[in-house]
């Protein structure tokens, strides 16, 4: 374990992030880890980790930090205009920090999570098998909360060599742009029963626009009024990650990776896998539409996406 | 067995077991979870309970859709063959009303009942835990006494204690972390529900029945003195 960055400003939320607390929603506990798994898992791939590493999700505005240690790192996702000292540095794009520099992000312009992977993982506390924080239960991470300044974040230390993955890119076709107006594809379901044919039409049809309520649970969403046949209300079940839930009001709300484990509303569809990352980088006053694809397709779309994530993970 | 299957994603299926709450529906619920986990069907990440309901998640890249289906099949086979696991009975120890149950006086008002009437229907049944949801550790319950069931508060507290024993209409629970809460607080129980610190940190497991006990203020006191 090594001391890597001391936190000179946090940021709007910075917080340390793998793949999730699997296996414990059924007591309650929320999934938790990256909201956008491909830029988190392309970070660690891009440095040499497992895909599973811990990150730092950076969200929207970034944090500056003093390097205490020379390191590998690699930063994705949202653009935040990140600089190394004086210069500016490459995102999806490993490169070489080096005791002293100062990281800093110079502002906003795309997508809304970035993500830092340093080689070797950082090392934070691991809690029921995950150092994803959790934020409503404030386990896990560092002290199960968002950084602040003063902050000293460490890092595992590294087994392979340092100098291989250098530089390593993300071929110009694999990197994401984030847009303004996302369509996104979703499988309709589990309570699409629930809904009029109005209603689904209207779902189908609309643009919705993301409010400033959104945050690491999910985005809640405005537009024109999805209408149930009667009752918004059903007994509570599991929720899922991209699950669309419509309550009474009949205004959207897309739950993510902080979402709580069971939820009481009708849910009009789900938001297919491949699709997610587009929806983990809206920030408020973007905005989204829906089109329906079968499971097939979207079954199809995840392993050739598969696919080339575990080539990319070979080629290290 | 009756059964539907819905799609929810392209990564979880439901199986939904009707729309009425009872404990059988959760025993069925509860051992489709216990056959899943306990086969380690490569592909199946997770399960979540519902009151009538099973989300299963799984990883398409691991296991198809129809194989998925497929085998859930066989082992709903299973279950009317199945026996529930040994149920556990844990005694909740609970310090009514006063400032630890602010709406305990109301509760008895709304219901025509006297404070003590409150008390004693509330510690007389079997509850049993259905499923936990909604944060860490809290439990949806069955067994309720209809008598004492009670509406939400109109405003909610922004802040419940954690430990808080509640009434919500025909559902009765205890918030094992300090959250927002429209709950009708009628008690405390000195007792963690959730300690993250712990190996195994729930105190409660999907089918573990439990019993509310009324203390006085000085065994209260005297629980949470001996806690480390």
């Amino acid at each position: 374990m090594i001391l890597i960055f001391n936190v000179i400003k946090p940021g709007l939320l910075t917080t340390i992030q793998d793949l999730g607390r699997k296996g414990y929603q059924k007591y309650g506990m929320s999934v938790s880890g990256a909201v956008d798994h491909y830029a988190h898992r392309i970070a660690n791939i891009l440095v040499g980790n497992q895909e599973n590493a811990a990150t730092l999700e950076v969200t929207l505005i970034g944090p500056t930090f003093k390097v205490l240690e020379t390191r590998t790192i690699a930063i994705t996702g949202a653009d935040l205009t990140p600089y190394l000292n004086n210069c500016p540095v490459p995102l999806w794009r490993s490169f070489t920090v080096h005791e002293g520099d100062i990281l800093s992000f110079q502002g906003y312009r795309s997508g809304c999570r970035a993500y830092i992977a340093v080689a070797g993982g950082m090392d934070a506390e691991n809690t029921l098998g995950s150092k994803s924080t959790d934020l409503i239960s404030e386990i896990g991470g560092h002290h199960g909360r968002r950084l602040t300044k003063g902050d000293t974040i460490k890092a595992t230390n590294v087994q392979a060599n340092n100098e291989k993955c250098f530089a390593r890119r993300l071929s110009i076709e694999l990197i994401p742009t984030y847009t303004k107006n996302v369509r996104v594809r979703t499988i309709l379901g589990p309570q699409e029963d629930s809904f009029t044919t109005k209603g689904i039409e209207t779902f189908l049809s609309s643009e919705y626009t993301v409010t400033k309520d959104s945050n690491r649970m999910g985005c809640r969403l405005d537009g024109p009024t999805i209408e149930h046949k009667n009752d918004a209300d059903i007994l509570s079940e599991g929720l899922f990650m991209g699950a669309i839930q419509v309550p009474q009001n009949g205004q959207p709300i897309l739950f993510l990776s902080g979402r709580p484990s069971v939820g009481g509303y009708t849910k009009i569809g789900g938001v297919i896998s491949v699709d997610l990352p587009k929806v983990a980088q809206l920030k408020p006053n973007d905005r989204v539409s829906f089109e329906i694809v079968t499971l097939d397709e979207a079954h199809e779309k995840l392993r050739k996406q598969e696919n080339i994530i575990k080539i990319l993970q070979a080629g290290i | 067995m009756r059964y539907t299957v819905k799609t929810a994603g392209d990564q979880s299926i439901i199986i939904n077991f009707g729309e009425q709450i009872n404990e059988q529906t959760s025993q069925t619920v509860q051992k489709l979870s216990n056959i899943i986990e306990s086969n380690g069907i490569i592909g199946v990440e997770e399960v979540v309970l519902g009151y009538t309901t099973l989300l299963i998640n799984y990883v398409p890249t691991k296991i198809s859709y129809d194989t998925l289906l497929s085998t859930i099949k066989v082992l709903l086979k299973d279950i009317a063959l199945t026996k529930m696991e040994e149920r556990n009975t844990i005694e909740i120890p609970v310090l009514y009303g006063n400032e630890m149950g602010p709406d305990l006086v109301d509760v008895a008002k709304l219901n025509h009942l006297a404070v003590e009437e409150v008390i004693k229907l509330h510690t007389e049944p079997d509850y049993s835990v259905y499923f936990l949801g909604f944060s860490p550790g809290f439990p949806f319950l069955g067994g309720l006494n209809e008598k004492i069931a009670t509406p939400r508060l109109e405003n909610p507290r922004k802040k419940v204690q954690a430990g808080s024993v509640g009434i919500a209409n025909y559902q009765t629970g205890i918030y094992p972390v300090t959250s927002p809460g429209g709950w009708r607080i009628i008690g405390h129980t000195p007792i963690p529900l959730f300690n993250s610190n712990d190996a195994d940190p729930f105190l409660l497991s999907p089918g573990d029945i439990i019993k509310f006990k009324s203390i006085t203020k000085k065994e209260y006191d005297e629980i949470i003195n001996s806690r480390p």
